[in-house]
């Protein structure tokens, strides 16, 4: 909930921020501003510089050109203490159990809440001792959102976390989601399943080229177009 | 609950919430869920049902208290005259649709009567169901 005598900074803030692939542009002079306590999906199709701009936020790749910053920090290993990312690849040993996973993340990351880790990987249904290898790519994701969720971050940024499931799992995955996260953290939520997102995005952002085609509070764009996000995201893109 | 994605899912809270009150799933002057309890239940983002309640409490349906949540409102006038616009609501809706049939007024007041019977026979015994 938002307190207005609390003065509010935007947990992520980008300036002209461009960065290239070689010719390619993958990001294109973005500007941005997203406060806490807010849920936004970062919509566009394949190769519109989503997964890029999740990973200059992350603090992955920094040879970029403008100004980017998450968290009040520039960022970088500082950053990473205050953001989850959540890739989207997988990241985890192979042969490691689940349970070794969380004990990974205790070791790495102080804001990390284990039980939370635990609870959360009951409510997924996953048996802790089962090794990643044997997982099916539903339930490798599964942990994965676990581990990411159950850490007290300021910025949760999770790229196409509910690609590689299947209906049913996306809704327990959301669920899981809008339970564990925290009041005033921001979550930005990268996805092309939109129609999966849409009770739950404050508001989206919509991606082309690199750059920013449409954005605004999800219920405002309903009203003023009088059609679903989903709709609103083909025709933006048509 | 399913939504109707292309409109604003906070106005679909409040009808839900406001059908609540009115069938006394949420009794005049009792507790309302918390924010986060409704946004699990629901599937919904917390704010939007934020945004719901504190149009409830606009409309004078709820009130908030600092430390011990919302409530329903004691007023049952007022959740009377919230139960006659539902109703009136739902009745223009039904004149909408069965005009847009090419339906005349005593045509519909007759099918209104037959279906009332209908379902009065449908209901025997059995609690109305909900609206999905």
């Amino acid at each position: 909930m938002t307190t207005p005598a609390q003065k509010r900074h935007p947990l992520i803030s980008t300036r002209g921020l461009t960065k290239t692939f070689g010719q390619v542009t993958a990001i294109d002079s973005l500007d941005l501003e997203l406060d806490g306590g807010r849920i936004v999906g970062l919509l566009g199709e394949n190769g519109c510089g989503k997964t890029t701009l999740m990973k200059i936020l992350a603090g992955v790749i920094s040879d970029y050109q403008g100004e980017a910053r998450i968290a009040g920090l520039v960022p970088g290993p500082a950053s990473k203490a205050k953001v989850s990312f959540l890739p989207d690849t997988s990241f985890l040993p192979d042969g490691a159990r689940a349970r070794y996973c969380v004990d990974l993340y205790s070791d790495f990351f102080e804001d990390f809440d284990a039980a939370k880790a635990h609870e959360l990987l009951r409510f997924f249904g996953l048996d802790e001792s089962m090794r990643l290898k044997a997982m099916s790519k539903g339930m490798r994701e599964k942990v994965q959102i676990a581990l990411a969720m159950s850490r007290r971050a300021e910025v949760f940024l999770l790229d196409e976390p509910i690609s590689g499931v299947d209906p049913a799992a996306r809704q327990i995955i959301l669920d899981g989601i809008l339970g564990t996260l925290e009041e005033d953290s921001l979550l930005l939520i990268s996805t092309h399943l939109i129609h999966d997102l849409e009770p739950i995005l404050d508001s989206v952002v919509m991606m082309r080229h690199g750059s920013v085609v449409l954005a605004g509070e999800a219920d405002d764009l309903r009203a003023a177009h009088r059609a679903s996000l989903d709709d609103i995201f083909k025709e933006t893109y048509r | 609950m399913q939504f109707d994605s292309s409109l604003p899912i906070w106005m679909q809270l409040v009808t839900e919430f406001s059908r609540r009150i009115v069938v006394g799933q949420w009794p005049a002057g009792a507790r309302i869920p918390g924010v986060r309890a409704l946004a699990a239940e629901l599937g919904v983002n917390p704010n939007t049902i934020q945004r719901a309640l504190s149009e409830l409490e606009r409309e004078g349906l709820c009130r908030s208290e600092r430390t011990s949540g919302r409530f329903v409102t004691e007023d049952t006038d007022r959740i009377d005259r919230l139960r006659a616009d539902l109703a009136e609501e739902a009745a223009d809706d039904f004149i909408q649709h069965a005009r847009g049939f090419g339906m005349g007024r005593s045509q519909a007041q007759q099918l209104l009567t037959e279906r009332w019977k209908h379902h009065d026979h449908d209901s025997n015994g059995r609690p109305q169901t909900e609206g999905a």
